[in-house]
């Protein structure tokens, strides 16, 4: 009988291990990525998703397409009509069944900025949802730039500030480092200040990344509320199962 | 009523075995009259649980191929509009990326599980070398696959891996070019790759598992005590000739099966619904790039479940060296039968140097694979990884001097089974 309960109580620790793993290890493989301050972005606010949205069409889609994204798949994620998505997001003429494109000539692009801008499809994917908040935040005046831009979470970038009205335009302080000539980034200053307060420029950030997490893998939407029922219909299942393996091995002495 | 029915229902058995008179005493001899130990504890679920992902990944797989397009211009968008267009395609994906992680984890479990109840000793050395063949061959299913998708880390482990045949000297070079069928991974490479992953080596790993399981069936399965059960007292409840030890697998360790088969069902949904690139380690950032061979990723790195061997490929300065080593760590494995000379099976009963030494390969195993999967340009940890890489060969050496000289102090064997859950 003791032999029983601490057989179970051994089973029993070794699945809380197992699943304290499973949850453990993706966060703890996410916190390598580097001091990226959290966007708190979450694409089960719809809110905050349709915010995004509406900032994203209107001042990045001039650059950036959004080649596997169609306007009428948005339009049921976002729960919004045709007629909105038609009205207020589609500035380019495409059909409601076809994916977002970018007002600007690839070539165009190439000319203009050196490089041209990136399809952001599967960026919050490939860079993470946190990657692109921080990236919005982190315009700066760099005279010494084509643009008169800089980044310093992606130093070099040739894309400007697309949001400068909104944000303001910063500047930024750098302190040496270690080695010759190295210099390592400090803090921003508020050069000119702009229509929104630090507080709702982060709100707008976090609403553009947490649009373009939506946008890099839509199915997240339905994969967790169907995760639950799929998960209880087979706790359920293991249940019955158990009875039914303790029922024959009765017979087993 | 019921009459009429069991009436028909034995005439169409009676048709059956008219005609094919070696159906039903096959059947018998591998379910209902394969007769198991009765102590099978939780160790050992991991061979049926492959067996359920490996079905998994088949029939997946055939829906995954259904939308595919195996073309360099087309397969990541392709990849894509399974995610996005596809009813459930996401679903079907992400069971099939998911399977494919897990069915590592559970082989990998399997061996460990072999090597510590000693299920490659006599008499059964070709279950475990048949194992390893299925381990091979899964290790190249999985790179192939991994290549489809046509990312960034498709492209350029690719790439590395491939690379790895140009160490040998001589016929590296050409060796490469005929892999690849160009002189970089290609349109050519991604096609071939597609017909090996979904045709060639799915029909090696059915055959290889179909022969790992009728090779265990003729010998009987091991189990926790090390005991022959075949050897040991005979008659039981079903049969005067069968071990008494032993239970017959149809319904006993089918409906036990079933409940672990549920728990770790669970774990993968968990998976698949919450975590499905597991952090990036079973789908990697890089890999929601497509392939761009003018722009190398910032760290190259294979899957996890490669990282171990990865490692000591990259912490051995000798390319040729590193790839020799490499590979010879997965080789040595198909000697385990003739290294071990022990003639106690089970860990329970064996020496503690085998224990320990078992531990200390388990923690290098683990370790490797952690330095394979990092970046790299540590030079402690390029250090450490040449002393656990060390201590991993090192197991085999030791193992074989333990057992050969007579160093182990084994206890003494149970006659028959000691309990069971």
């Amino acid at each position: 009988m003791t032999e029983t309960i601490m057989l179970k109580t051994r089973h029993l620790i070794t699945g809380a291990l197992v699943a304290l793993a499973l949850v453990a290890a993706p966060s703890a493989m996410a916190s390598e990525a580097g001091a990226l301050a959290p966007s708190n972005a979450n694409i089960a606010d719809m809110g905050s998703l349709q915010h995004g949205a509406k900032l994203y069409f209107n001042y990045c889609s001039g650059c950036h397409s959004l080649n596997l994204m169609r306007y009428s798949r948005i339009a049921d994620d976002l729960k919004l009509s045709e007629a909105q998505v038609m009205e207020n997001l589609n500035f380019t003429g495409a059909n409601f069944g076809e994916s977002v494109p970018s007002s600007l000539d690839a070539a165009d692009g190439e000319t203009w900025f050196g490089k041209a801008p990136p399809d952001l499809s599967l960026m919050a994917r490939a860079k993470g949802v946190d990657y692109i908040y921080n990236y919005l935040m982190s315009f700066y005046l760099d005279p010494s730039r084509p643009m008169g831009w800089n980044n310093t979470i992606f130093p070099n970038a040739s894309m400007p500030n697309p949001f400068w009205e909104l944000q303001g335009i910063q500047t930024a302080t750098f302190k040496p480092a270690e080695g010759a000539g190295n210099v390592e980034f400090e803090k921003f200053e508020m050069h000119q200040a702009g229509k929104l307060s630090p507080e709702e420029f982060k709100e707008v950030a976090r609403d553009v990344a947490n649009f373009l997490q939506y946008a890099a893998e839509p199915a997240a939407m339905q994969r967790k509320s169907l995760g639950i029922w799929v998960l209880l219909f087979l706790g359920l299942f293991t249940l019955l199962a158990y009875f039914l393996k303790q029922e024959y091995w009765k017979d087993v002495h | 009523m019921s009459n009429r029915l069991s009436r028909a229902i034995s005439d169409v058995q009676e048709w059956f075995n008219d005609r094919a008179p070696s159906f039903g005493p096959f059947y018998a001899k591998h379910m209902t009259e394969y007769y198991a130990p009765k102590n099978f504890n939780i160790w050992y679920i991991f061979g049926v649980l492959s067996m359920v992902v490996l079905i998994n990944q088949i029939v997946t797989g055939i829906f995954l191929t259904m939308f595919f397009k195996p073309s360099a211009a087309e397969a990541f968008a392709s990849v894509e509009y399974i995610m996005r267009d596809v009813e459930w395609g996401w679903l079907i994906r992400y069971m099939h990326s998911t399977g494919a992680s897990a069915f590592f984890v559970v082989v990998y479990i399997h061996m460990f599980r072999g090597v510590m109840y000693g299920s490659y000793k006599k008499p059964r050395e070709l279950v475990w070398v048949l194992g390893m063949l299925i381990y091979l061959v899964l290790m190249a299913e999985a790179f192939m696959g991994y290549v489809l998708p046509w990312g960034q880390m498709s492209f350029w482990g690719a790439k590395v891996i491939i690379s790895l045949f140009g160490a040998i000297p001589y016929v590296g070079g050409a060796l490469t070019e005929w892999i690849m069928g160009d002189y970089l991974p290609s349109d050519a490479t991604l096609n071939r790759f597609f017909a090996l992953h979904v045709i060639a080596l799915p029909l090696v790993l059915l055959l290889l598992v179909v022969l790992h399981i009728f090779a265990l069936h003729e010998v009987g399965s091991n189990n926790p005590d090390g005991v022959e059960i075949k050897k040991g007292p005979k008659g039981n409840r079903w049969s005067a000739t069968a071990p008494a030890d032993g239970i017959p697998f149809h319904p006993y360790f089918t409906v036990k099966d079933t409940f672990y088969t549920g728990c770790f069902l669970m774990i993968c949904a968990f998976i698949i619904f919450f975590q499905p690139t597991f952090g990036g380690l079973f789908l990697e950032h890089d890999n929601f790039i497509e392939a761009n061979r003018l722009v190398t990723p910032e760290h190259i790195k294979p899957t996890w479940y490669y990282t171990p061997f990865y490692a000591m490929l990259r912490v051995i300065p000798n390319k040729l060296f590193g790839v020799i080593v490499m590979f010879s760590a997965i080789i040595v494995l198909f000697f385990l039968p003739w290294l071990d000379r022990g003639k106690v099976k089970s860990w329970r009963y064996r020496g503690t140097g085998f224990r320990v030494a078992l531990f200390v390969l388990g923690i290098c195993f683990v370790w490797l694979g952690k330095i394979g999967s990092g970046a790299g340009t540590d030079p402690i940890e390029t250090i450490i990884g040449r002393f656990l890489t060390a201590a991993y060969f090192g197991f085999f050496i030791y193992l074989w001097v333990y057992t050969a000289f007579g160093f182990e102090k084994t206890k003494p064997t149970p006659e028959r089974v000691t309990g069971h859950d």
